[in-house]
């Protein structure tokens, strides 16, 4: 009798000890995976932070110049009054604004084009080889002629951004239009699609990849664009601000400056990659 | 598979009434070239309206060409191809669907729309035509997730869901697996039967054709030089002795064997032979 109870008590201690260990063997891979999500999180970061920290103790020591490299907490320090000023906020709107129409004009025009010539054989033929031959020029080598025929006031950076963002987005728009599964637009076909429900169904979101990678590139090439753009006597944007302050030797407004176009940047491209994968979540290739 | 019990009793009743929607096909004096090589030397062909047929030969004899000339993919460079609507004699176009090789599904549509391409709205035929091949828990997934016998499946879904009156099928079990391969002849087989319509298998697999056709025909340098009538009764089991006597006449005429001896236990003991010897149908 009495062995009968020990076997049973043991069983059950076996089980309880088994089912511990289970837990913790759950907890540990728990445990285990919440760190290597951090670890993937963090350590992106661990050589900017590095970097920031080691510029800030040479600063300090003083192996850099102030005029040369001022510290990051300087650099913080002049973006907090420049941002207390409300004078931040003027530069910044400006600047996304321009950044904003050149990309919509120049997107919006490539964009059309491309899908003309992608679709239709004769617009190729007619448009694409002109199109080619203007993109090898470099829209920063005809800033004096914008000048000459804009002057210097808006006009002319929008022309400047516009025409540089028209020619990625067109050649990807175009390439993407041309890469639609053929496979698919006759299957399509067979089955009672033509005109504009077959492009809106089949060759639309087919080249669509393609178009958005013309979008990233191009968003990436706004910011560019934009900087030179600015320098043509600007009034009250970003650049402004950063020529401004290259003419009193405040080198940490100039970082401040910097460092906007930077994030805008990068916020752009977010933005983007949020797009991209709302309108690309079907694709095994973004999931 | 969902059993239910109001459709069924639609079929049944639908199959009383013996009115298949089926088209009668004629192919007159057919020929297609394409730049200097003719792929099809003047085919006359007649395919009765609810017929199966199979058609079967080597890769490059031209099966597939046929194939689309009567989808009206492309058109032949002589000839005619002309449809008939049983009971009706004014030849006008049927509603035609092609089943491909690869499933083709459109792949930033989910299941549920790529089986109502071309139907007006979202409507209910569509889940309908998924609960016939057991795939309406699937409607809201995209297909990259599917598997290829299921992507095929949707893709008999979006085919039948018009209620085609002929439907034509290009090679479209070749890249499954022999089990879901077995299992979507079944169901291909089953539909046919439900709704009479007539049905142009293109398929190298010659057990294939003969499990599921009324007729193979064999093309060869772009003639056709076989029109066999299968008159096993359905459905046909594999294993069965006519079966695998007419597979194996089949496929030695396939293959340019001489057919086997009756009497021989072994069988055709020529088709046995080593792998350099014998020419691959595929």
């Amino acid at each position: 009798m009495s062995a009968i109870i020990t076997t049973a008590d043991s069983a059950a201690d076996q089980d309880t000890q088994q089912s511990q260990w289970l837990q913790a063997g759950v907890v540990q891979k728990k445990a285990s995976r919440t760190a290597a999500i951090w670890k993937e999180r963090l350590l992106p970061w661990l050589l900017p932070v590095a970097l920031i920290l080691g510029w800030e103790f040479a600063a300090k020591v003083g192996w850099l110049s102030s005029r040369i490299l001022p510290e990051p907490w300087a650099v913080a320090r002049a973006a907090w009054s420049l941002a207390l000023s409300g004078e931040l906020w003027t530069h910044v709107r400006i600047s996304a604004w321009r950044a904003i129409s050149g990309f919509a004009v120049g997107g919006g025009l490539g964009l059309l084009l491309g899908l003309l010539t992608g679709t239709f054989k004769q617009a190729e033929i007619l448009l694409d080889t002109s199109i080619q031959m203007i993109r090898n020029i470099p829209a920063l080598a005809l800033i004096p002629l914008v000048i000459l025929w804009f002057g210097i006031d808006e006009s002319s950076k929008l022309f400047l951004v516009s025409i540089g963002v028209f020619f990625p987005v067109y050649l990807n728009t175009f390439h993407g239009i041309r890469s639609v599964d053929k496979g698919l637009v006759e299957m399509a076909r067979s089955y009672g699609l033509s005109g504009w429900p077959l492009y809106r169904d089949v060759i639309l979101p087919g080249a669509l990849p393609s178009i958005l990678v013309g979008v990233r590139f191009a968003l990436g090439l706004v910011w560019v664009l934009l900087i030179v753009a600015e320098t043509i006597s600007a009034q009250a944007d970003i650049g402004y601000m950063t020529m401004n302050a290259r003419e009193f030797l405040q080198t940490d407004v100039v970082l401040v400056g910097i460092l906007l176009y930077a994030l805008l940047g990068k916020l752009a491209d977010i933005l983007a990659r949020l797009l991209e994968r709302y309108w690309l979540r079907w694709h095994p290739g973004y999931q | 598979m969902q059993i239910d019990p109001v459709e069924n009793a639609e079929v049944n009743a639908a199959v009383q009434l013996n009115t298949g929607r089926g088209v009668g096909i004629r192919v007159r004096s057919v020929s297609k070239s394409y730049a200097e090589r003719e792929v099809l030397k003047t085919l006359d062909v007649e395919i009765a309206a609810g017929e199966f047929v199979a058609i079967v030969g080597r890769s490059g004899c031209g099966k597939s060409t046929l194939l689309r000339l009567i989808a009206g993919l492309e058109n032949p460079s002589h000839g005619k191809i002309g449809f008939a609507v049983r009971g009706d004699a004014a030849e006008s176009k049927p509603e035609i669907r092609i089943m491909f090789q690869d499933s083709r599904l459109l792949p930033w549509k989910r299941v549920l729309n790529n089986v109502g391409l071309g139907l007006p709205r979202a409507s209910t035929a569509s889940i309908r035509a998924l609960a016939q091949v057991g795939l309406e828990d699937r409607a809201s997934e995209w297909p990259a997730v599917l598997s290829g016998g299921q992507r095929q499946r949707v893709a008999l879904a979006r085919a039948l869901v018009h209620d085609p009156e002929l439907l034509l099928l290009d090679e479209p079990l070749g890249a499954l697996d022999a089990l879901t391969r077995i299992e979507m002849q079944q169901l291909i087989e089953s539909l046919w039967k439900e709704r009479g319509f007539t049905a142009v298998l293109v398929t190298h697999d010659v057990q294939e054709a003969i499990a599921l056709a009324d007729r193979v025909l064999l093309i060869e340098d772009g003639e056709i030089t076989l029109d066999e009538r299968i008159s096993l009764p359905r459905p046909r089991a594999r294993g069965n002795l006519a079966f695998a006597q007419l597979e194996e006449r089949i496929l030695a005429r396939v293959l340019k064997h001489p057919a086997p001896q009756l009497d021989s236990a072994l069988g055709d003991i020529s088709l046995q032979r080593t792998v350099s010897q014998v020419g691959w149908a595929i």
